[in-house]
């Protein structure tokens, strides 16, 4: 019977040797050599001694948080709402659909909308208001990376509350709870899984976004992704892109022991 | 259970009618054929109308495969695992890879109408003798202004930057040889210098631009121009020549105290399996005729003075896109400078990135 | 208070789908744009459409791009699954948790890193690039986010289904079929929709691994930047989204109506059994 279940694990544990361990090797490998190909703990120094890289991390940082929070604020309610339409599955579909269009063409949107003749100024305008500067700034940046990320969101969640048991709810109101206190006591709660995968699944490649940072932030934001960027494609430093690697992937361990599971407590389960 | 299993079906059924028509439509194209001709080239960078033309003169058939950055192209090629016929890098990058033996010296004497090519394109220090290389497309940077905005005149120089009147106002090209290049140009030195305390006064100078730069982008500055998000940007010609095209209201200029002269030219990689094919597209692109469609098409400036005389008079004795030979003197070319300078370059530029007003 | 609430509710989800759909709908709308660009609507024409239709490299290069998305996630989403399914078994959590930090590394390093060490480790082994180094790849990076979603679905899980199953004495392979794929189907879904999706949008990865003549349309994309996007490509998506919500919304209703059917003729037999009761 044991083995039987190591059979279905044979091909994952396959990609997970030659498509993460050899890459992951490969990386931590790279980072110690510098351009002059001497083996060194040079890059590492770098990376702690300029204020460039400690300050690019935090900015990355920031704006992952930034990104995660706001996507889960508008996904959250969104995937709640969804699983009490009607054609709940249409509309899910539907929410994944735009994510299909090419990302580099959605900038491209966005830039016509938000630009100084754009669609969005256009709209102001007719308000009364002189129109604004949205290019370029933190507010549009913010604003499309949540708008890429939101449908990485919303299925976690939505999955997560689908499979709520109802009859918790009936249980809960029968108990004198109302809706406020049933959904803070009981949904929330058990679609936390959900919303766990969903904050993985958005902060940790937010971490590391270079494009819009680019397209929407006008390189006003940066990020480790547009150090990486460089190093790997401008200046072939591949020893320094590999270090910044080496970082990121220890960013996301300790996010994933942040939002992992915790140590199971008696009472539940 | 029976449902994954019947969308998995589903799906590898649709896979198989993939393959069938996609097997269709390159036996349709000829590709399959093994007499095709492999070019790597930017994408979009050449008028589609000539591949055609190329393939019925020839009977070739050319499969185009595009890149997006010099150095992308390099990672590939170097790696090998590819086999284009024919690349078009820029000529840093030439140099780079005649130094690395990545290139093919070419034979001259399967060459026709090299003289076709202007004389001050040819023999150039990234390449003497043109052993590997043949010009495609030439072009500078410069400024590019919105008359809206900006009164004629007001900008002639890179200096000119600097002026507090263009607060917030100027988008750069994201590149560090190019804005740390036009740095060392505006205090007199040149952009391929080495010189370590003039690198650290150019980007010194560089953060005091800060407040005057809207936004650092890359291709996006067409689009951003022809919109007129901003009113000034440093770009390069050939983008200009485009935006231009596309709103009257914008000009281009470029300061006379120097500034950068480029070129994509073609070469061959010494992975090339069809040389032959290679040989015959290098000819065809020499034609004037060709070139001068070629031109038209992209909006670029050609090399080929022949093709020159053959085009609109409106566009080939325009000051800013075909400069005098006097303009033409304080330009310089990239040179390879290395790996330590272009990372000191890069570091000095990611640190202007992130400077803060 | 209930209707009201609902309305609300609603007004909010029109709102987020409005979001959504935007800038789809820009691009749609500038397809038609006889000026040329995505600004400023000067009149209209198909002649973008013509040109799409007309392109039989741009047609192939779409093929490619759906048949790798396509198959890529296919098999990404059935080694993930199983994957997932290995890792929810194993017992120590520390090893549960090492085995889901690796899993995510390629979640979070950037495309390009992943790109650079995928063209290293193919042209290492002397693999050809091309299809099959493309394929190779997607399945690899859309694995973690199959795994992701699935292991939810297995945590909620009731094991005493299990328990009670093999006490009934299923095997393994019934197990698997019978109670543990069922109840996962909804986040195995939910992977291979997001597999699918992040092999359309990659364009770094495919970039670096694959070899003559294969492309996809992301890189198509990208490397047309340079020279500037020609409507030409929203046209073309144009027509993809329209084939996609067609497709989706069509396979929504077909199930529905099969759905009802069944629940129909069901409830008919139950009736019967009333009867004969």
């Amino acid at each position: 019977m044991k083995q039987n279940k190591a059979l279905y694990f044979v091909p994952y544990t396959f990609w997970l040797i030659l498509f993460v361990i050899a890459p992951i090797l490969l990386i931590i490998y790279q980072s110690f050599f510098n351009i002059h190909d001497d083996f060194t703990l040079e890059n590492y120094q770098t990376y702690f001694q300029s204020g460039t890289y400690l300050k690019m991390t935090l900015n990355s940082f920031w704006y992952a948080f930034l990104i995660t929070l706001f996507t889960l604020l508008i996904s959250y309610p969104t995937a709640y709402l969804l699983t009490k339409t009607k054609h709940k599955q249409l509309w899910l579909l539907l929410i994944i659909l735009p994510t299909w269009i090419n990302l580099l063409l959605k900038a491209y949107a966005f830039i016509g909308i938000f630009s100084m003749n754009g669609t969005a100024n256009q709209f102001l305008s007719f308000m009364g208001i002189a129109p604004q500067q949205i290019l370029f700034t933190d507010a549009s940046f913010l604003f499309v990376a949540t708008y890429i990320e939101i449908p990485f969101m919303i299925l976690p969640i939505y999955n997560a509350l689908e499979e709520l048991n109802p009859s918790l709810i009936s249980a809960s109101y029968d108990l004198g709870a109302n809706s406020w206190q049933t959904f803070r006591r009981v949904v929330f709660p058990l679609s936390l899984t959900g919303v766990k995968s969903g904050v993985q699944a958005v902060f940790i490649p937010s971490l590391s976004l270079f494009m819009l940072t680019r397209l929407i932030g006008g390189n006003r934001v940066i990020t480790l992704g547009t150090a990486i960027e460089q190093h790997f494609l401008v200046t072939e430093n591949w020893g320094m892109g590999s270090t910044i690697g080496v970082f990121l992937i220890i960013a996301m361990v300790l996010t994933m022991l942040l939002t992992g599971e915790k140590k199971k407590k008696g009472a539940i389960r | 259970m029976k449902r994954l299993a019947l969308l998995g079906g589903l799906i590898a059924a649709v896979c198989g009618v993939l393959i069938f028509a996609n097997h269709q439509l390159n036996r349709a194209q000829g590709i399959t054929s093994g007499n095709t001709f492999s070019l790597y080239n930017w994408g979009d960078y050449i008028d589609p109308e000539l591949i055609t033309k190329f393939e019925e003169e020839t009977g070739y058939v050319v499969s185009y495969e595009t890149f997006d950055s010099n150095e992308a192209m390099y990672t590939k090629i170097k790696q090998g695992g590819t086999n284009y016929d024919m690349a078009v890098p820029s000529e840093y990058m030439i140099e780079r890879m005649i130094d690395e033996n990545m290139l093919e010296e070419l034979d001259h004497t399967q060459i026709k109408g090299l003289d076709n090519i202007d004389q001050q394109f040819l023999d150039l220090p990234f390449d003497p003798d043109n052993q590997y290389s043949i010009p495609y497309f030439w072009g500078t940077l410069g400024i590019i202004y919105n008359d809206k905005f900006v009164k004629e005149g007001e900008i002639q120089h890179w200096e000119d930057l600097w002026k507090p009147a263009f607060a917030d106002s100027v988008m750069l090209i994201d590149g560090a040889r190019e804005i740390m290049g036009l740095s060392l140009n505006s205090m007199g030195h040149s952009l391929n210098s080495k010189n370590d305390a003039e690198l650290a006064a150019a980007a010194e100078k560089l953060d005091h631009l800060t407040p005057n730069v809207k936004a650092i982008v890359a291709d996006e500055i067409k689009m951003y121009m022809i919109q007129e998000e901003s009113s000034v940007a440093v770009t390069f010609s050939g983008e200009a020549a485009e935006m231009l095209y596309e709103n009257e209201h914008l000009h281009y200029v470029i300061p006379n105290e120097g500034t950068n002269l480029w070129f994509d030219n073609i070469v061959i990689p010494n992975t090339a399996k069809n040389k032959e094919a290679a040989y015959a597209f290098i000819n065809f692109m020499l034609e004037p005729e060709n070139a001068a469609q070629n031109a038209e098409y992209i909006g670029y400036s050609t090399p080929n003075e022949e093709a020159v005389k053959l085009m609109p008079e409106e566009i080939t004795e325009d000051e800013q896109f075909y400069p005098s030979d006097e303009t033409m003197k304080h330009m310089e070319v990239y040179e390879n400078l290395g790996q330590e300078y272009i990372g000191i370059y890069n570091d000095y530029f990611l640190e202007f990135k992130m400077h803060r007003k | 208070m209930g209707q009201k609430k609902f309305k609300w509710s609603n007004l909010y989800l029109i709102f987020v789908f409005i979001v959504l759909y935007l800038p789809i709908l820009y691009l749609i709308f500038y397809s038609f744009n006889e000026g040329g660009t995505m600004n400023s609507f000067t009149g209209f024409t198909w002649e973008y459409y013509q040109a799409v239709f007309a392109d039989k490299r741009l047609i192939s290069i779409v093929l490619n791009t759906l048949l790798v998305a396509l198959l890529s996630s296919l098999l990404a989403t059935i080694i993930g699954t199983l994957g997932a399914i290995g890792i929810h078994y194993v017992k120590k959590r520390q090893t549960r948790n090492t085995l889901m930090s690796f899993n995510n590394v390629l979640m979070v390093s950037p495309d390009v890193i992943i790109g650079a060490s995928f063209l290293i480790m193919f042209t290492f082994v002397g693999f050809k690039l091309g299809f099959a180094s493309v394929l190779l790849s997607h399945i690899a990076f859309s694995i973690p986010i199959v795994v992701l979603m699935v292991l939810p679905k297995l945590q909620e899980m009731n094991p005493s289904m299990i328990t009670a199953a093999r006490d009934l004495g299923a095997n393994n392979l019934q197990v698997l079929s019978k109670i543990i794929l069922p109840s996962i189907t909804p986040g195995i879904l939910a992977g291979y929709f997001m597999a699918f999706t992040y092999s359309l949008d990659d364009f770094a990865v495919t970039f670096f691994v694959t070899g003559n003549g294969f492309s996809t349309l992301s890189v198509e994309i990208y490397s047309r930047a340079r020279q500037g996007v020609s409507l030409e490509i929203n046209a073309l998506s144009a027509i993809m989204f329209l084939f996609a919500l067609i497709l989706v919304v069509g396979y929504y209703f077909i199930q529905q109506y099969n759905m009802t059917k069944k629940q129909k003729s069901r409830e008919r037999e139950r009736a019967k059994v009333v009867d004969l009761l």
